[in-house]
């Protein structure tokens, strides 16, 4: 890899053992992919993955303290993935102790040094840091060194950014040296398309479905998707920037896509429309049965199939406000139509804290607390990591829980059914 | 006996029985029982893939196409190597994807004493032949004998 001046001299030990172990790194990190030089981050803001004081993290804790006893700090301010306690969401005593005693205990610890390297604020502890409300929303070309999967491929596809899919730790050092390797997703030719995807439902797909199906068939490839505009329109609005962020969250989960474009919608397939698409590209058609096909390949790992949900997650990735809306909406209307007051299954609702505190100011918040909806800035995910709750009967329209979770994946129609008429499916 | 040649992304040498999984290993997903709850043996929890659920991948010559999901999976597997709870090497099929690169490159920069060589490119080949339990040698110079 060629390396200029100043980062030679800084892989040399001008700026001190620990700076020339961090460029060591992303000169490794770069070197695994033929990478030929480092280039500036260019983004205002860095994302981190890693949000969670677990006890066992200790090698992590570690690592941080090392850069922070000789000093190196990241460059950037950064937000960071949702906090995994927060005292609104269900929990018995037996949980309660096992998160804070058990689980993380760290929690005070991590957030303290998250401060000292340079997080953004305290209300920086969200998945979806590009929502207007949070503010760390890179421009088209910009360079990042993002990590959390949702965030990277909502960067990439949705606002045109340049960012690859980096790893917690990573991450930070990219923002801590100001570098990142040059390969991937940051080169032109790196985002063209080698999957076409053509989508040939009758009605509009199901967001989290059709990103699970993406992602595990492509993989981490880059698929370039033909038909969803019929559906979502040819305008970034509220709607479908919302609906990409779930199916991105789906393909980067399900399988490991940083990047995807769609015909007619997002800003490079716009501008560039097929000429996207690499030569040979390989061609997958999603019609209603592929759909039926992958939701009934899921796993059924409760241990009552058919248990009654105990609990509900709906925001994974966090919540946008005009969903928050979309949604008091539905329940509201669905609780009319079926004679009830209330949710009939504890619900919670997940956004950024910025975003919830936004959404307390309209008329909605009282009365989707009217409606029995808890909403918290939770991350369900890490709600969910533990033998306690792993035996929990919860569902989710969220394809990233139930991928790494015990969460049962329900489409949106089928939970405003459980949630309004109790278990009657769509 | 069969032999391939990989291309070395960390290097070292070791003799493990294999692991074999032909769809992508969700780091996070398989990982982060075993590491939140002490098995050191660092059983596969990851309910979507049938080949590895269940099944220790500590000391496991772990032969893949490739790893998927979270981001979080390179710091998992950093922390997996820093607790001694890492395959004995991964071995992948296709090209490396950035996340295991970032776990095999942040445990070989930030902790010492760790081993767990990494080759990549090895080939469909390579996948179609590895079965679990056969021996997986591992030499310095990303040649893998599979026997």
């Amino acid at each position: 890899m060629y390396l200029n001046e100043e980062q030679q001299a800084i892989l040399n030990g001008s700026k001190g053992e620990t700076m020339a172990k961090v460029l060591k790194t992303l000169v490794m990190y770069g070197d695994a992919f033929g990478a030929e030089k480092l280039v500036p981050v260019t983004g205002k803001y860095n994302h981190l993955v890693t949000s969670f004081g677990l006890g066992v993290m200790s090698p992590v804790y570690d690592l941080m303290d090392q850069l922070l006893e000789a000093g190196v700090t990241s460059g950037q301010k950064f937000s960071v993935d949702p906090r995994p306690l927060d005292q609104n969401v269900p929990a018995n005593l037996l949980q309660k102790l096992v998160f804070h005693m058990f689980m993380y205990n760290k929690q005070d610890f991590y957030e303290d040094q998250l401060k000292k390297l340079g997080l953004l604020n305290e209300d920086a502890f969200t998945c979806t840091c590009y929502m207007d409300e949070v503010g760390n929303k890179p421009q088209k070309g910009d360079v990042l060194s993002w990590a959390e999967s949702s965030a990277v491929v909502y960067a990439n596809s949705v606002l045109g950014a340049r960012c690859n899919r980096n790893s917690g730790l990573m991450d930070l050092m990219g923002s801590i040296a100001g570098y990142v390797p040059y390969f991937g997703l940051l080169t032109d030719e790196g985002r063209r398309a080698t999957w076409i995807v053509k989508i040939e439902t009758t009605q509009k797909p199901e967001a989290q479905l059709l990103g699970s199906a993406i992602g595990m068939k492509v993989m981490e490839a880059v698929p370039y998707v033909e038909g969803l505009d019929k559906w979502l329109g040819n305008d970034l609005n509220d709607a479908a920037c919302a609906y990409l962020k779930d199916f991105g969250a789906a393909t980067a989960s399900n399988g490991a896509v940083g990047l995807y474009h769609i015909d007619g919608l997002t800003p490079e397939a716009k501008e560039q429309g097929r000429a996207l698409i690499a030569e040979g590209a390989q061609v997958y058609v999603i019609d209603d049965a592929e759909l039926q096909r992958v939701k009934d390949g899921y796993p059924m790992i409760w241990k009552n199939p058919d248990a009654k949900p105990k609990l509900c997650f709906m925001g994974c990735p966090h919540m946008s406000m005009q969903q928050l809306k979309d949604w008091t909406d539905r329940i509201e209307a669905g609780l009319k139509a079926s004679g009830k007051r209330k949710v009939l299954i504890p619900t919670v609702f997940t956004a950024s804290p910025a975003v919830l505190k936004e959404f307390e100011k309209t008329e909605y918040a009282a009365r989707l607390k009217k409606t029995g909806v808890i909403t918290s800035y939770i991350c369900p995910l890490m709600y969910m990591n533990n033998p306690l709750c792993a035996k929990m009967p919860v569902i989710t329209s969220s394809n990233k829980l139930r991928t790494y979770t015990t969460a049962r994946y329900y489409t949106d129609d089928e939970i405003l059914n459980e949630l309004t008429k109790g278990g009657t499916k769509a | 006996m069969k032999t391939f040649q990989g291309r070395v992304v960390t290097p070292g040498t070791t003799s493990a029985p294999a692991l074999v999984t032909h769809h992508g290993f969700n780091t996070l997903a398989s990982l982060q029982k075993a590491l939140q709850f002490g098995d050191e043996t660092a059983k596969c929890n990851d309910q979507n893939n049938p080949e590895l659920f269940g099944k220790p991948v500590a000391g496991a010559a772990l032969c893949l196409p490739m790893t998927i999901g979270s981001t979080t999976g390179g710091l998992v597997l950093y922390c997996a190597c820093a607790m001694k709870r890492q395959p004995a090497c991964m071995l992948f099929s296709e090209h490396i994807d950035s996340l295991a690169a970032a776990g095999a490159v942040l445990a070989s920069v930030w902790q010492e004493d760790v081993s767990m060589p990494v080759v990549d490119c090895l080939g469909e080949e390579f996948l179609n032949y590895v079965k679990d339990g056969m021996t997986v040698t591992v030499q310095e110079n990303g040649v893998v004998v599979v026997e």
